[in-house]
């Protein structure tokens, strides 16, 4: 049977199972979406920029661990997507985005919204097509889905010309695809896997450093099953939040930049990293060569090129995380550190990273705090990139696996709104918090309105600071409180902006009516924004600079003066 | 690798991006249908000759990579060099031309061009000799390589090794 190129994708994606997608029609792309216009099977949602769409794709593939799909006319168009798809990139989301290109005979002739989409996006994708025959069309978007959904899932893009959406051919929906150069390992090397239990078994202060790849493989499981069994202390990365419950008694916190100086600091006196599905940023290590220098390391990723890439891998283990996982358990003697433990209790109390003043005013930290309680903890979390983000990954304690989706590789503010309302889409049943900064959500709110146009009930937080909170706070330690351009002297009044989209709007500016906001908004069936109007100057501790180690870790002060 | 439109593009790309730093890279056909070989020369220690080697089986249309600097390998680079001639030194350069096994693929009044094939050196040391009497052109293929004896066929190894 003879299809068009538009009916083609749309049968491809319906043979993926792809039942949303979230896009901006324009020429060049306009032939797809008239015929997509008679596959109710695929609900569009129309966003109001592109980089909503890309990164609302981003957050269902999150939410949900199917692929996001986002589509873009050519030229400003597709450009508008390209944040969205570096965000995916950098923290392995899969994604597939189609994009649409002027008509063949245009192409390198600088025709009218004509950009070279596979070239700009050739570093931030894990692959892509410009697809320049119909016939074409199927496998494409076939290898498009497997590649983004298999080994380390990232966005692959599909750039089709105008006149090839128009163009008919044959339609047969490839089985299998062919691909000599890409086969993703996916069991570990049995000899790997004595080694690393060998190390475990030895081991006198062993710590799992788990990352995002827990959640991507799905290995909750398996990881509880590892730590229990040997009594193993864990920490996360900030992607890794909530791939090991945050109740559970061998639950340290996260390391880093901003993570618990107990978690930093168990990693100097542990002799044994078990580092599962994560990648050593630098944001996790500070100074490479003072990171976990008395520790032999683990390091079990699906992508051979993270192993040795930042920090020397002792035992590397190539495979799917869960796979391997299960492989490993078998051989790793049921054991316990009781001083380890012990030591690690101690750095906890010694090192009260959670502690929150007690104050009139209304602090950041409390809000986190306060949404964790009304929440229950079962909340699904989108943060945006700033103060905030950090307080939501050091208080807001999560019961739920995969309940924690951030911007953590490219630290894209804005990500806060169109990923909450793609998260929402993937989980309709599930309350979406979306922690957003003054600064993130000003860049992309006019998200507001797709919100508000398909009745998502994401609630917002915006931890309204006045400030780009986390850029005040370095001119404030390194640049002698020079707050130039950091300050907002002009913000919109946010209640008032979301009533104008039809959405309820809750100002928050004591202590005391904290938790009643929240409980109001929970309480409301559709959208709310909640302005907290939070401290101005809080600063996030603890904190390593940037490229430093533990030497130079700076405490709250208060917790700093306790101690002195 | 995989011979489609912008494979190339997608190597020296991530060469940039990563800041590895290749001093010569040649890429054409090879015996299978399909793909394409290329050989480049990549400066670095152990440690980046492996990310090297991981970065590039990330790219999709790659096969498979061999770190061939360690191989028994035949390795050869083609240059074709302009030199300015005259009567006088004309026999010179000759003369030059088959001490090197070289050949003269194009004769004019004031110039010849002089095709070499060899290993960098021997390139290199043909061009020094040359200079003196005027060199106006030089294009040079970059290296290729091959390893001597069985080496596997790409098409049979999954590159994932
Ligand atoms: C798109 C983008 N531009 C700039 C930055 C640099 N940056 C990092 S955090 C930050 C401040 C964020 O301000 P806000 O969203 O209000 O959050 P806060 O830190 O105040 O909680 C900035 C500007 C960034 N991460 N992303
Ligand atoms: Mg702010």
């Amino acid at each position: 049977m003879k299809l068009t190129g538009g009916q083609i994708v749309c049968e491809s994606l319906l043979r993926e199972g792809v039942d949303v997608v979230f896009g901006i029609p324009g020429g060049a792309i306009l032939p797809l979406y008239q015929t997509m216009s008679s596959y109710p099977q695929i609900r569009h949602i129309l966003t109001r920029h592109e980089e909503g769409a890309s990164m609302a794709a981003d957050g269902y593939a999150r939410a949900t661990g199917k692929v996001g799909v986002c589509m873009a006319t050519s030229g400003p168009g597709a450009t508008n997507l390209v944040t969205g798809i570096a965000t995916a990139q950098m923290d392995s989301v899969p994604m597939v985005i189609i994009t649409g290109q002027v008509a063949r005979e245009g192409i390198g002739k600088d025709a009218f919204q004509e950009v070279d989409m596979t070239g700009i996006t050739l570093p931030v994708t894990k692959h892509n097509y410009l697809v320049m025959r119909a016939e074409d069309i199927a496998t494409a978007i076939k290898e498009a889905f497997y590649i983004a959904n298999t080994g380390r899932p990232g966005p692959v893009l599909v750039d089709i010309p105008k006149d090839v959406f128009t163009e008919e051919a044959e339609f047969v929906y490839p089985e299998t695809v062919d691909l000599p150069g890409y086969k993703p390992v996916l069991d570990g090397h049995p000899t790997q896997i004595r080694k690393a239990a060998q190390l475990i078994n030895e081991a006198k202060k062993p710590l799992i450093l788990a990352g995002h790849g827990v959640i991507i493989s799905r290995a909750y499981d398996e990881l509880v099953e590892l730590a229990e069994k040997a009594q193993i202390p864990v920490i996360t990365t900030l992607l890794g939040r909530s791939a090991f419950p945050d109740a559970h008694v061998l639950f340290v916190g996260m390391p880093g930049m901003h993570g618990l100086a107990y978690a930093s600091l168990a990693i100097d006196e542990a002799d044994l990293v078990i580092a599962l599905g994560m990648r050593f940023d630098d944001r996790i290590t500070g100074k490479v060569s003072g990171f976990a220098q008395n520790a032999k390391v683990i390091h079990v990723d699906i992508d051979p090129a993270e192993i040795d890439k930042n920090v020397h891998a002792d035992v590397p283990i190539v495979g799917d995380l869960a796979r391997v996982l299960r492989q490993l358990n078998p051989s790793v003697e049921p054991t316990t550190h009781p001083e380890w433990l012990r030591r690690i209790e101690e750095l906890k109390s010694e090192h009260p990273s959670l502690h929150i003043r007690q104050t009139e005013k209304l602090l950041p930290q409390q809000v986190v705090r306060d949404l964790c309680d009304v929440t229950d903890g079962r909340a699904l979390i989108v943060t945006g990139v700033g103060q905030h983000q950090m307080w939501a990954a050091q208080h807001y304690a999560c019961k739920e696996a995969n309940s924690f989706i951030t911007s953590g590789g490219l630290g894209s503010m804005g990500y806060e709104v169109p990923a909450a309302m793609g998260a929402q889409v993937g989980q309709p049943d599930r309350v979406v918090w979306s922690i957003a900064g003054d600064g993130g959500f000003q860049m992309t709110m006019s998200e507001l309105a797709t919100i508000a146009e398909n009745n998502l009930p994401v609630k917002f937080a915006i931890f309204n600071n006045g400030f780009l909170g986390m850029v005040r706070q370095w001119q404030e330690i390194f640049y002698n409180k020079d707050y130039f351009s950091t300050h907002y002297t002009g913000n919109p009044d946010f209640v008032k902006l979301a009533e104008a989209f039809g959405i309820r709007g809750i100002r928050v500016t004591e202590r005391s009516q904290s938790v009643d906001a929240i409980r109001e908004a929970m309480a409301h069936p559709g959208p709310v924004v909640v302005d907290f109007v939070v401290e101005e100057e809080e600063n996030v501790y603890p904190m390593i600079p940037a490229g430093q180690t533990t030497a130079e870790l700076m405490e709250e002060p208060l917790v700093e003066e306790a101690r002195s | 690798m995989q011979d489609k439109p912008g494979v190339l593009n997608r190597v020296a790309s991530m060469f940039r991006r990563r800041g590895f730093n290749i001093s010569s890279l040649a890429v054409g056909h090879s015996e299978t249908l399909g793909f394409s070989r290329m050989t480049f020369v990549v400066d670095g220690d152990d440690a980046i000759v492996d990310q090297v080697t991981k970065q590039l089986y990330k790219l999709i249309d790659v096969v498979k990579v061999s770190d061939i600097s360690k191989e028994d390998v035949v390795i050869r680079e083609l240059a074709l060099i302009k030199v300015r001639t005259t009567p006088t030194t004309r026999p010179e350069v000759l003369q030059m031309v088959d001490i090197f096994r070289s050949n003269i693929v194009d004769v004019s009044p004031d110039s010849v061009i002089i095709e070499v094939t060899g290993d960098e050196d021997k390139v290199d040391s043909l061009l020094r000799i040359l200079r003196p009497f005027g060199i106006r052109e030089v294009m040079r293929t970059g290296r290729v390589g091959l390893m001597r004896g069985m080496s596997k066929s790409l098409a049979l190894d999954n590159g994932q090794s």
